[in-house]
């Protein structure tokens, strides 16, 4: 049996007993990179030689009895928007193309505190923007399942490096979707939490009101481990909420007999293909089964999330990379005769099409004289959003549904329209929005490709997220399938 | 034809806070350049400001002095605009909740007196300094100053002449020093002000075509550049031409002012709430005790020197100017109840010490209780008035008790009436020919006299008892 059919949990016990290295499983996954890397490209960055020296650490500390943590020497990859001190992280973009942290971000602190083994920075759509992984500055990355398709983005190397079995798990950052559209896409687990649960320190701000790290993982357990170690208040981090963490893992086996589940209607409406409604309904079928009560609710809103996502977080983001100016890091234009120049060259050439096309509607969106009609009316119906949600999970426990309305597209397919491309993320923005933590787990293929449901929750209650997602796991068998790449894992 | 001055002002006085507003790096002055950096001032990639509660607190005292209104909730908004001395290029700031709006400072013009309105007053980060190398050769920048706090305060247009701009300027600087939420040093930069001014014919409602001010770097240079301005303007008027309305940079050197930027160049600052931060709600309690932490300010310190203890307007002006002076006035005042003899030693030679020797009073080696106990002696008949100057310089220089130093060196007034008789017949006996002029009516002599006695004595005779045995000596004496 390959290790990477192995858990977070079967894999700390076997490093505890000394039945398996932590040098041994950085030897399997960069064996595993060198195999599949070159049809999947899911890293910007590799540093073998520093996962080496942090497995040996780990083997040593093991050896001389030392307690280790779930995570440790476990070896994983950050999507390249976490900042890692010394490590070159790009974004995605060149105008970091060079770039060399001069600190850590919280996550990656956490990370090196509980021993996980950093392999590499994973691609990303440059800046997060975009849900393909396209539209990163150096490569585009591949579906695992269908080389030709894309894994999903923004945080599509994290989710395609853990779908081929490169990592064990990986982060990724969700602002409109970026964690659980790739999962969906590429048949793993990736959970969005609830906004200021994970800190945003040293991730490199997208949209700061929408923006939040989470776990990309082989099954809802590992997730749950995942969370545990990064979840917590940071004084870094203003917006980080100053809340008691729960054990995520003790409370997944609880039953989920009269849970009461929400079906949005507007979720499962036109747009959304059949057949991944129809996975949708099988799904239903079994938390029934488990006793959940699932009924069908109305969010009125949600036609008008995309819209509000497109002001409020080019708005964020256009303030946000104004920092990329040349002057103190990244690429400069070097040959400028003056100032101005410097700044326009420097940007112009510096940044990709998608990320000029969105710093310039934002830009638009807060200039005098548009900012009440665009901006002001975007946080307004923000609200509204969030008052759907609100409203509903008076209720009800969960709101299910579709995690993307259909399976992964083919590279290329929506490169030359924005507009169809944005329409992905109609299931998954509206809960950006709102701030809930969200969940998507693997609910079957359709043609060959995996569809994602997803499950959403209430304001830090991730526990409930985990607990309905690890039974619906135990009752299915959608996690157990792995892509067939030209080698087997 | 003559016209009225219509003036507004901004003014930004940063806080002495020990760190900066948005991360803990230090907020001192004068340190090598980008020594006190770190990624969150540099702006760097991924980094989140955290506010800095003492700053806030600070920005509330400020506003509390100058009678503003506290925003019960307020928040901090970015203002987005490129420039190398703005590392994240925008500047956090406060754009439709400041933290406190509607108060107003009290000015004497002529002997009137006259509230000029604050519109609000702001928080924000300070950007870093560029220094332009000559030759065009490049520029040098220092994020030193990067989030630093600073306040912005905005008038109202209520100031009617650049001498008014400058008492308002001055009486402000004197609040918020005595609040001491900003060192206030225009020379070290530590405070700044912008002006706003525009003419219109006198009973007009509307007003001009306003021009905007910068780069004046003293309280003198903002009055000469307003007036320097208002007679630009009033020129073009005259001529029939209209003002344009633009931003101008003062040149101290050649006394006037150049084009910056006109308003078409004018930047689109897209303020929006800043997403890192949440807002701040300013409860009633919070901002109560703020109040009582505001020491007695300038105006009511002026009244109660005048009032209480009589001194002189111009007197009490002087000793309130600053805090710490005035601190050390009502100090010694502890110690001695002649206030106005306190007054003019301090006004006098202690200050006149201190400016010599480029001190501050906080380093002055003579405390209150010490300038006190000198009082005491003099008002005791002890130590003469001019062996008290002698005395005082001691302290000045030593530190020493006033009681140590007469006694150490024996300055102890002499008020025994037999022992200066006897100077004064020796004197007299040796100086014929003074005592001659006396009697041919030089009155001028006897202070020849009186000086020789003081030479024998080294100062220490009781004047007045010298004075009366000297008349008494010359009246006796047989005419010659």
């Amino acid at each position: 049996m390959s290790l990477f059919n192995l858990s977070i949990k079967d894999l700390h016990k076997k490093l505890v007993t000394k039945e398996l290295s932590s040098s041994e499983l950085v030897d399997e996954s960069l064996k595993r990179i060198q195999q599949v890397e070159g049809d999947i490209q899911a890293f910007i960055s590799l540093d073998e030689e520093g996962a080496r020296a942090r497995a040996k650490l780990v083997d040593e500390r093991i050896s001389s009895g030392q307690a280790i943590s779930m995570l440790a020497g476990l070896p994983t990859a950050l999507k390249d928007n976490m900042v890692t001190k010394g490590i070159t992280t790009t974004c995605g973009s060149r105008i970091l193309e060079n770039y060399q942290p001069i600190y850590n971000s919280t996550v990656y602190e956490k990370i090196l505190a509980a021993d996980s083994i950093m392999i590499g920075k994973t691609n990303m759509d440059e800046f997060a923007m975009g849900s393909s992984t396209e539209h990163s500055a150096f490569h585009p990355t591949h579906n695992p399942w269908e080389l030709a398709y894309v894994p999903g983005g923004s945080s599509g190397g994290s989710a395609a490096a853990v779908a081929a079995g490169e990592v064990y798990y990986a982060l990724g950052s969700d602002t409109g979707g970026s964690i659980r559209q790739p999962a969906a896409f590429t048949g793993v687990v990736g959970l969005k939490p609830t906004y200021g649960l994970v800190s945003r320190y040293g991730l490199v701000a997208f949209a700061s009101s929408l923006d939040q790290i989470g776990p990309i993982t082989r099954n809802v357990e590992d997730a749950a481990y995942v969370l545990q170690a990064i979840a917590g208040h940071d004084h870094l981090d203003s917006t980080s909420a100053n809340v008691k963490i729960p054990n995520y893992t003790e409370a997944l086996t609880g039953d989920i007999r009269g849970m009461r589940i929400a079906i949005p209607r507007e979720y499962l409406g036109d747009g959304i293909d059949p057949k991944v409604k129809d996975s949708i309904a099988k799904a239903v079928k079994v938390f029934e089964s488990l006793g959940a009560i699932c009924e069908e609710v109305s969010l009125p809103h949600t036609e008008y999330a995309v819209a509000t996502y497109y002001v409020i977080a080019p708005s964020e983001a256009s303030s946000n990379l104004s920092r990329f100016d040349g002057v103190r890091y990244g690429t400069r234009y070097d040959s400028a005769e003056n100032l101005i120049e410097m700044y326009k060259k420097t940007r112009s050439s510096g940044f990709g099409a998608e990320v000029k096309r969105r710093i310039m509607l934002g830009t638009f969106a807060l200039s005098s004289g548009y900012y009440d009609a665009y901006y002001l009316k975007a946080q307004q119906v923000r609200t509204l959003v969030k008052q759907d949600f609100e409203r509903v999970l008076v209720d009800y426990d969960l709101i299910l549904g579709p995690t993307v309305p259909t399976t992964a597209f083919k590279i290329g397919e929506h490169i030359d329209n924005p507009l169809t491309m944005y329409l992905n993320d109609v299931l998954t923005v509206p809960v950006n929005l709102a701030g809930l933590p969200a969940i998507s787990i693997p609910a079957g293929l359709v043609d060959g490709l995996p569809v994602g449901l997803q499950l959403i929750g209430k304001h830090f209650d991730e526990l409930t997220i985990l607990r309905s997602a690890y039974q619906f796991e135990q009752n299915t068998e959608h996690h157990q399938l792995k892509p067939q790449l030209g080698v087997k894992i | 034809m003559s016209y009225e001055t219509v003036i507004g002002l901004e003014v930004h006085a940063e806080l002495a806070t020990k760190t900066k507003i948005f991360c803990g790096c230090s907020t001192k002055f004068g340190a090598p350049p980008n020594t006190q950096t770190c990624p969150i001032c540099l702006g760097h990639p991924g980094v989140l400001p955290v506010l800095n509660r003492q700053a806030v607190e600070f920005g509330i005292k400020a506003a509390l002095a100058i009678n503003c209104e506290i925003s019960a909730e307020t928040k901090f908004d970015r203002k987005n605009y490129f420039y190398p001395d703005l590392p994240k290029a925008y500047q956090i700031s406060q754009f439709d909740k400041p933290i406190g709006k509607n108060g107003w400072v009290e000015i004497e013009v002529d002997g009137e007196k006259k509230r000029i309105r604050i519109n609000r007053l702001h928080l924000e980060e300070d950007a870093g300094k560029l220094t332009h190398l000559d030759n065009n050769s490049g520029t040098l920048v220092d994020f030193n100053r990067v989030g630093v706090p600073l306040i912005e305060i905005v008038t109202e247009a209520d100031l009617r002449s650049p001498e008014e701009a400058r008492l308002f300027l001055e009486k402000l600087k004197a609040i918020i020093q005595y609040t001491e939420v900003s060192d206030v040093k225009m020379e070290e930069g530590s405070l700044r002000c912008d002006a706003n001014i525009s003419l219109r014919e006198h009973g007009a409602e509307q007003l001009g075509t306003k021009t905007e001010l910068k780069n004046m770097n003293s309280f003198r240079n903002v009055q000469r550049a307003l007036e320097y301005e208002e007679k630009r303007q009033a020129e073009l008027l005259n001529a029939g031409q209209k003002i344009i309305q633009e931003t101008l940079r003062w040149n101290d050197e050649l006394e006037k002012t150049f084009s910056m930027r006109s308003k078409e160049d004018a930047h689109d600052y897209r303020y929006f709430p800043d997403p890192d931060l949440v807002n701040i709600i300013v409860d009633s309690d919070w901002v109560n005790s703020i109040k009582s932490s505001i020491p007695e300010l300038p105006d009511a310190r002026r009244a109660r020197y005048t009032s209480d203890y009589g001194l002189t307007a111009y007197d009490a002006e002087v000793l309130t100017a600053t805090k710490t002076v005035s601190d050390y006035f009502d100090a010694v005042l502890k110690h001695t109840n002649d206030a106005k003899s306190a007054a003019n030693w301090i006004m006098g030679d202690l200050l006149r010490y201190l400016n010599e020797n480029s001190l501050e009073i906080s380093e002055c080696r003579v405390t209150p209780q010490n300038l006190g106990a000198m009082l005491d002696l003099i008002a005791k008949d002890v130590i003469s008035g001019k062996i008290a100057k002698t005395v005082f310089k001691e302290m000045l220089e030593t530190g020493a008790e006033p009681e140590v130093i007469v006694n150490e060196k024996g300055l102890k007034q002499i008020s025994n009436e037999g022992e200066i008789a006897e100077i004064v017949a020796r004197v007299l006996a040796d100086n014929p020919q003074s005592v001659e002029d006396f009697y041919n009516g030089k009155e001028k002599a006897i202070g020849f006299l009186v000086g020789q006695i003081m030479k024998e004595t080294k100062g220490k005779a009781n004047p007045q008892l010298v004075n009366k045995l000297i008349s008494t000596a010359l009246l006796k004496l047989p005419l010659l």
